[in-house]
């Protein structure tokens, strides 16, 4: 490997790995609270992209408008799901919600479909993200560079929320014992319809910046990140928003570099992630930054 | 001031309470005691809002207050620190003083002092997290933390459960203090012993059901009370 591709997969894995982390803390943060893998949050990423393409292909709209529009629209899913989907089920077994996730999931999928078409759609080219840059030898879009600076303002911004204003400590109480946030005057259903609107946010402002460099959003482009996300998430530690991040940044630098080292092995990159999750659970099951695991009472 | 009227209250089929009626009045201290599974600690429940009843009425100085949730119960005016304490472990011991008071707008400061002031120790400890305290050090917290949202009844669920005799017996100068201070207590308790004697009004609570009620120290005197809960 030169130094060109060297510093070319720096910035690609960079720039995938700051995108994978703020999809990550959605697992991380919905996990924290609900103790439940949201299997759907891979699906409500790809829903984004289509609000985008619809937003900004179908309507027409500038981006100053299409963003903030698509972030509202996917909030707004996030929490109708939790709703219908995952509040029914509070009381119910763990394994019932799980279950209903990934109901959920493949609703998501099949409703894109039927909506959307299994064809591919192409994403919307938007301007400030694509502006190409040179930097010696090493050739990039602006968007690999607006990421990762978009992902730690975000981070900050949430670190900042959850450990120092009331809602965040409201959030950090629920995490640990429902029942007591309540004699609080805590109103928990509040809280967690919170925290889907934060997590799926932060997976709208990933799937532009993921979706943004590629050509193409089908119905099942939420899988494989999806996947891959939850894989940080576990890497990272779950529970745990700054683990997610760097088990983002982990997974992206692997997958990247794995490529750009072993171009034969391409083909196997998806494959990689996972071996690193299966090592992981044996070595460290917890993760890299994540609590011992303590059942809610 | 709080009044609960043939209150029965189910959980998975089973009557845990059996319709019991009794009276909270101002500015006293009431306790309830009874065995394990006697119902005490549903009863503190339902009134809390966490439990819905099946059956009664629930008032507080007047207004029906059953059924309402949890948060409601709160602004109302009444607070429970329920049993084994449950402070937040991860946050520090002013942060769960802050939560304490989640529903208030107004300015926390003075409440704040008057915790501290009961419980000095909470003041060194202030920025340590609450899962690194004692039991006894956590009990206060609890505590502190009910009095935060500033409560016209606290009810507490056996605060001396699992506690040395002496962090008891300063528990319990506590909850005399803060009833001096105009603060309604509801207080429930396997330790019968101690909790008679600060009450003034105490009832016996025996499978769902009040078998005998009086002062404190009526029951404190009492055969049937001696042989099964003083030993």
């Amino acid at each position: 490997m030169d130094l060109t591709t060297f510093f070319q997969s720096c910035v690609t894995s960079v720039s995938i790995g700051s995108a994978y982390a703020l999809i990550a803390i959605g697992y991380t943060m919905v996990y924290g609270i609900l103790r439940l893998i949201n299997f759907a949050h891979g699906d409500i990423f790809m829903m984004a992209g289509y609000f985008t393409i619809f937003a900004m292909s179908n309507f027409m709209l500038p981006w100053y408008v299409a963003i903030p529009l698509v972030l509202a629209m996917t909030a707004l899913l996030g929490v109708v799901i939790e709703r219908i989907a995952y509040k029914p089920l509070r009381s119910a077994p763990r394994m019932s919600i799980m279950i209903s996730a990934i109901g959920v999931s493949f609703f998501l999928e099949n409703f894109a479909t039927y909506l959307f078409t299994g064809l591919p759609k192409s994403f919307p080219g938007i301007g400030f993200l694509q502006i190409p840059m040179e930097w010696g030898s090493v050739k990039l879009q602006s968007v690999s560079i607006i990421t990762p600076i978009v992902t730690i303002v975000l981070v900050v911004a949430l670190m900042t929320l959850v450990n120092k204003t009331k809602i965040g400590m409201a959030m950090r109480a629920a995490a640990k014992d429902f029942e007591t946030a309540q004699l609080m005057g805590i109103k928990i259903n509040r809280v967690i319809s919170f925290t889907f609107a934060v997590g799926s946010v932060l997976a709208a402002v990933g799937a532009i910046l993921y979706f943004s460099p590629r050509p193409m959003v089908y119905p099942y482009s939420g899988m494989m990140p999806g996947l891959k996300c939850f894989v940080a998430a576990v890497l990272g530690g779950i529970g745990s928003i700054p683990g997610a991040c760097i088990g983002g940044f982990i997974i992206g630098a692997v997958e990247t570099f794995l490529v750009a080292m072993f171009p034969t092995l391409s083909g196997y990159s998806d494959a990689f992630t996972f071996v690193l999750l299966i090592l992981m659970l044996l070595v460290r099951p917890t993760g890299l930054l994540g609590e011992k695991m303590t059942d809610k009472v | 001031m709080l009044k609960i009227d043939d209150l029965k209250v189910s959980y998975g089929g089973i009557e845990a309470v059996k319709g019991i009626t009794f009276e909270v009045p101002e500015r006293k201290i009431v306790t309830l005691i009874g065995a394990n599974g006697a119902g005490k600690s549903t009863t503190l429940r339902t009134i809390a809002g966490l439990v819905k009843p099946a059956h009664g009425r629930i008032h507080l100085q007047g207004e029906d207050i059953t059924g309402l949730s949890p948060d409601r119960i709160v602004s109302k005016g009444i607070t429970l620190v329920p049993e084994g304490r449950r402070v937040f472990p991860d946050l520090t011991v002013l942060e769960n003083l802050k939560i304490g008071a989640y529903l208030r707008r107004d300015s926390i400061e003075d409440d704040l002092n008057w915790v501290y002031e009961l419980f000095p120790r909470l003041k060194e400890r202030s920025w340590q997290a609450a899962g690194t305290l004692s039991g006894g050090e956590q009990q206060m917290l609890a505590v502190g933390r009910a009095l935060m949202s500033r409560p016209k009844i606290i009810m507490m669920d056996e605060p001396s459960l699992g506690l040395a005799p002496l962090v008891v017996k300063g528990i319990f100068d506590i909850i005399r203090e803060i009833n001096r201070q105009g603060v309604t207590v509801l207080l429930i308790e396997q330790n019968a012993n101690m909790a008679l004697r600060i009450a003034d009004v105490a009832y016996v609570l025996e499978t769902g059901k009040l078998t005998l009620s009086g002062t404190g120290r009526e029951l404190l005197a009492n055969e049937q009370v001696k042989k099964a809960y003083l030993g």
